[in-house]
């Protein structure tokens, strides 16, 4: 379980990351490594030079900007965790960081790494996907903005050119009423999840959002999830229809067993209990 | 003075360098021109080796059976009438008969390095048909493990305490089907091994990561023909055992004999991905029971078949039928009833080869005749307490000798369950079952009670006929010239404290302070012959060693005492540390400065013995001793996800004379932490190709901080009549009886609904499946 020899570069800047990524197509960047490093030591990855791009200034930086927020891709979970986002969201992003697998991994492990390897049982593909976030990506053509509901193609598949690299995460401001809610089960605390439901709601502003995702199955993302509720007040989780959901995953597309799909149905119910405060 | 010897609650000696950093592991060690080595190991559980390609450029790094002919297959064979013996060449030979079985051995300057020659090596192989499962293999026609045995059946065993009378006289019968999942043992440290040669010395020395050293220096003196007096086996610091390094390793045979072959010393350390892949080793059993009972709930007899998934090969030194074997004996538990009918498969699968884990077969066994007893109170709407008190050895029956004749020692078992009854107070759980939980959750409740026959002997393991058998154990306590005292034991320690205990132990006896004794371990070049750490032996039987050497030495100082008080032996005492004259006292410094560096100060018909001893020691009796346990949980189980929540519990313990209690609870704390695993978690899963399915352990669960509950544990002091102290073996326990109680809580929790789990880990998709299927039924 040690990796295959390989090359190591730590460019200073976007642009020089770009050359080097573009001079070795056997390159892997490396974000953060608390994916790739175990994939390396199993040999699942075999790159000719590993490119670490944590010392990369704008990487790691947080702007709030006037609709919102741009989050460094190399910012870690655990600066998320310690409230180095401001300004968006209510702490829902400091929320699902803290429950990233444990500090130690949240320590090295960063936002755009996560989001890159698209792992459906991480948190920020879920958890992002419900807030409708764009990512910012920097590509031998310059730099170009991707929904997040576009970027992610399926489990561990994104729309990101060989040659890309994501630079950061945008997350537009809501209103005052804007409510969240986070729910994921684990076999055990800092495991990947078996189901996440995410959901994000400002029903003044008619944006309602809820994400089922964990395991191994593509995430599914409902942009107008009213039909799920047996009653009309989609602010009450108890008018959530579980049955309705596990049958509308299906319907989604989602390849999973009664189990799997009444599991995520039912975090998705929880996700939206804490987001009404029930 | 603060109590020091035994009964006392000292620090652990050993923790000062563990806790700074300063413990020395095999994966430590370095050596002068040492390479690392690492296996190509093989993808499939069950073909022909045809050929393999080395290229001619890596040639000289790869080592393959056919290098290695003078090296001798291992072979663990039993006495027991129709055990069928399997010999497992140390690299594949024509076969292979497990993933993770090793083909080949590569050597490089390091691991990694070590790993792509692994990439280069080619295998071909003619695959055939595995056998993932071990009832499957039970079956006629079903693939052979072994071809020349015309069946998998490592030994099949048969008693029968006239069960037909009991069939005749029962009010109920109730049968039930139970299975725990395959394990693997994870000690944070896995195996791990060097071997070097000593041109000077002429001698192999292997430093490894076991709890044997001395078996193991017996094994490779078998296995590579050389004189155990050129062999020296050296466990420095191990990161936990619990079973999994109880065993003479292929790996170890390969190394020495490549440090032989190559002149350079040669280290292996096992990473989690072989662990996992490879090793998968344990617990696995299934069982079909047929109980028999009055209507008031007491048993008339048992009926048992019972199999054990025994894997592949016979493993040096318990070999493959240790847990059958022993499960026949050991099913009727704690409790007492008149029939009994057992018969036992030791199974051969395209798995790794069994190996005993913590508990032994006693955390299958306990499983199965716990959830028995539920499964009985429930047919007859008792409460499954008061089925156990019905049935329990009571106090006054001991010592007992149960119906497959083992002896227990000593105990109140009824007691104990009281005592775990008080503790999480049954009737207040039951009241608040009644009332229901505000969230939606079932309560639930649950015991599980084990007796664990603990440090048995010699006439035990003669019986067994293994490669190893358990004689006297001995001790070699020697006072240095500064009165100080050196403890050397061939027994390991790597978790149970025996630095610490055992330095109690020579308190007690010499009144030496704790901190003037050095306990050495673990060393075949230091320590007296001792089969080494498993059984829950050490306090028992290396205790007693210790304690009769002190006493021999004490004895010696005695006699060196008298010479420089100028009275007889006889009027000289030992106490506290200093020997008592009639005209006067002298400390064990003073007699040991004396005698080592002043021997002008001594008459010359002075004992010339000296102040070192090498005693024996065996029990009055080596059957055993018997510790036992009520285990009582409560547990909060979600209908819809299958989440379990444990809310309290409570283990009432009694584990004879205790040492340190300190110890004892934290060998209980660490030994129910895995009990948990057993109960929720842990299970490799092998698909019908005999792959294992979890190669990290993301795959594979192992219960964290956050999964174990703060377990109140209560203890009893029972001594044990036949031990020095009255002590009893008590390391493994705490591992046996949590999967039952657990599943027993689930079960009471669920009783509503009608659903009953049998099969360990009892997994949230387990609880679901069984909800859905019971309402189904009810629906139906």
């Amino acid at each position: 379980m040690k990796p295959v020899a390989f090359d190591y570069a730590r460019p200073r800047s976007i642009a020089e990351a770009l050359e080097t990524l573009d001079a070795q197509p056997g390159a892997k960047i490396l974000a953060g490594g608390q994916t790739l490093g175990p994939m390396l030591n199993l040999r699942l990855v075999q790159p000719d030079m590993l490119i670490d791009i944590t010392r990369i200034p704008e990487l790691t930086a947080v702007q709030e900007t006037g609709d919102g927020v741009a989050i460094g891709a190399c910012v870690t979970h655990a600066s998320i965790e310690d409230g180095a986002v401001t300004g968006t969201a209510n702490g829902y992003l400091d929320r699902v960081a803290s429950g990233i697998a444990y500090r130690a991994v949240r320590t090295r492990g960063t936002i755009g790494g996560s989001l890159s390897h698209a792992d459906p049982a991480a948190d920020w593909l879920a958890a992002l996907l419900a807030l409708a976030a764009e990512l910012e990506i920097a590509g031998g053509s310059g730099m170009r903005r991707a929904a997040l509901d576009d970027f992610v193609k399926g489990a561990m598949e994104t729309a990101l050119g060989t040659a890309e690299l994501v630079v950061a995460i945008r997350i537009a401001k809501r209103g005052p009423k804007a409510r969240y809610g986070y729910h994921k089960i684990c076999r055990k605390t800092g495991e990947f999840a078996e189901a996440i439901g995410a959901v994000a709601t400002d029903h003044e502003a008619g944006y309602f959002r809820l994400v089922a995702a964990g395991g191994s199955h593509a995430p599914v993302v409902f942009t107008d999830p009213r039909e799920l509720f047996k009653e009309a007040d989609p602010t009450d989780a108890r008018g959530f229809d579980v049955d309705m959901a596990a049958n509308a995953l299906a319907d989604a597309g989602m390849a999973a067993d009664d189990y799997d799909l009444s599991l995520r149905a039912i975090v998705m119910q929880r996700a939206i209990q804490e987001a009404a405060g029930q | 003075m603060k109590k020091q010897g035994v009964g006392a609650r000292l620090v652990r000696k050993e923790d000062d360098r563990y806790m700074r950093g300063r413990g020395e592991f095999v994966g430590d060690i370095r050596r002068s021109g040492m390479k690392d080595a690492a296996f190509v190991r093989s993808p499939v559980a069950h073909a022909r080796v045809v050929s393999i390609n080395i290229p001619d450029d890596i040639r000289e790094s790869v080592v393959t059976v056919a290098d290695m002919a003078a090296v001798k297959p291992i072979t663990a064979v039993t006495s027991l009438p129709g055990f069928k013996p399997s010999s497992q060449s140390v690299l594949a030979e024509g076969k292979v008969r497990h993933v993770g079985e090793m083909i080949a051995l590569c050597i490089a300057p390091t691991r990694a390095e070590a790993e792509d020659l692994v990439a280069q090596v080619e295998v071909q192989f003619e695959e055939l048909s595995p056998v993932h499962d071990m009832l499957q293999a039970r079956e006629n026609g079903s693939p052979l493990v072994h071809e020349e045995w015309g069946d998998n059946i490592f030994l099949e065993t048969l008693v029968d305490y006239d069960m037909a009378e009991a069939e005749r006289e029962a009010a109920v019968k109730v049968t039930r089907e139970f299975s725990t999942a395959r394990q693997c043992m994870s000690p944070i440290e896995g195996r791990g091994a060097i071997a070097e040669w000593d041109h000077r010395l002429e001698q192999l020395t292997v430093h490894s990561s076991t709890q044997m050293p001395h078996i193991v220096r017996s094994g490779l003196s078998e296995c590579l023909g050389l004189d155990h007096g050129q062999i020296r086996v050296v466990a420095p610091d191990v990161g936990g055992g619990f079973g999994y390094k109880g065993i003479l390793l292929p790996e170890e045979v390969c190394l020495a004999w490549a440090a032989m072959h190559f002149g350079h010393p040669v280290r292996w350390l096992e990473d989690r991905r072989e662990n996992l892949t490879a090793s998968a080793n344990c617990r696995e059993h299934h069982y079909v029971i047929t109980a028999y009972a009055d209507k008031e709930g007491k048993l008339l007899g048992l009926d048992a078949e019972a199999t054990v998934d025994s894997g592949a090969y016979s493993s040096y030194p318990f070999a493959a039928c240790l847990e059958a074997a022993q499960v026949a004996s050991i099913l009727p538990g704690v409790y007492d009833f008149p029939h009994y009918r057992c018969h036992t498969f030791s199974a051969s699968t395209n798995k790794p080869p069994i190996l005993p884990y913590r508990g032994v077969a006693r955390t299958g066994v306990c499983f199965a005749m716990e959830l028995m007893i539920d499964a009985v109170a429930r047919e007859l709407d008792l409460e499954p307490t008061d089925v156990r008190l019905k049935n329990l050895v009571r106090p006054e029956q001991m010592p007992f000798d149960n119906i497959t004749q083992k002896h227990f020692d000593s105990g109140d078992y009824p007691e104990a369950l009281r005592r775990a009854i008080d503790a999480i107070d049954l009737n207040a759980q039951r009241k608040r079952q009644k009332k229901g939980e505000p969230d939606g959750r079932l309560i639930g409740v649950g015991f599980a009670m084990y007796c664990e026959q603990a440090a048995h002997g010699t006439s035990v393991y003669a019986g067994w006929g293994i490669p190893m058998v358990p004689g006297h154990e001995q001790a070699n306590a020697r006072l240095t010239p500064d009165g100080g005292l050196e403890l050397r034991i061939g027994a390991h320690s790597h978790g149970q404290g025996l630095e610490t205990t055992l330095s109690q132990v020579g308190y007690e006896v010499l009144g030496i302070p704790h901190d003037k004794i050095k306990v050495v371990h673990g060393d075949t070049a230091y320590t007296p012959y001792s089969t080494g750490t498993w059984g829950s032996r050490c306090m028992v039987m290396s205790g007693g060693a210790v304690a009769e050497a002190c006493d021999q030495l004490a004895d010696r100082a005695r006699s060196i005492a008298a010479k420089m008080l100028q009275c007889k032996r006889e009027d000289v005492t030992l106490k506290d540390g200093r020997a008592h004259g009639p005209s006067g006292e002298l400390t064990i410094e003073q007699i040991a400065r004396v005698w080592y560096r002043r021997p002008q100060d001594l008459p010359d018909d002075v004992d010339p013995a000296g102040l070192e001893v090498t005693a024996g020691y065996k029990p009055e009796r080596d059957t055993g001793t018997f510790s036992y346990a009520a285990h009582a949980t409560v547990a909060a189980v979600d209908t819809s996800t299958g989440e379990v929540e444990l809310l309290d519990y409570v283990i009432v313990e009694d584990g004879g004379v205790l040492v340190n209690p300190m110890i004892v609870d934290g060998q209980i704390y660490g030994g129910a932490a895995q009990g948990i695993g057993t109960a929720l978690y842990e299970e490799m899963i092998f698909d019908s190709e005999a792959q294992p399915l979890a190669s990290t352990l993301s795959d594979y669960l192992l219960p964290g901080p956050t999964e174990v509950p703060a377990f109140r544990v209560f203890h009893m002091e029972t001594p044990s009549p036949y031990t020095r102290f009255g002590v009893k073996g008590i390391g493994e326990g705490g591992a046996i009886a949590p999967p039952a109680a657990i599943t027993n809580a689930i079960n009471d929790a669920l009783r509503g609904v009608g659903a009953e789990l049998t099969m360990s880990p009892v997994t949230p998709r387990r609880i679901v499946e069984a909800v859905a299927a019971a309402r189904k039924g009810a629906a139906a």
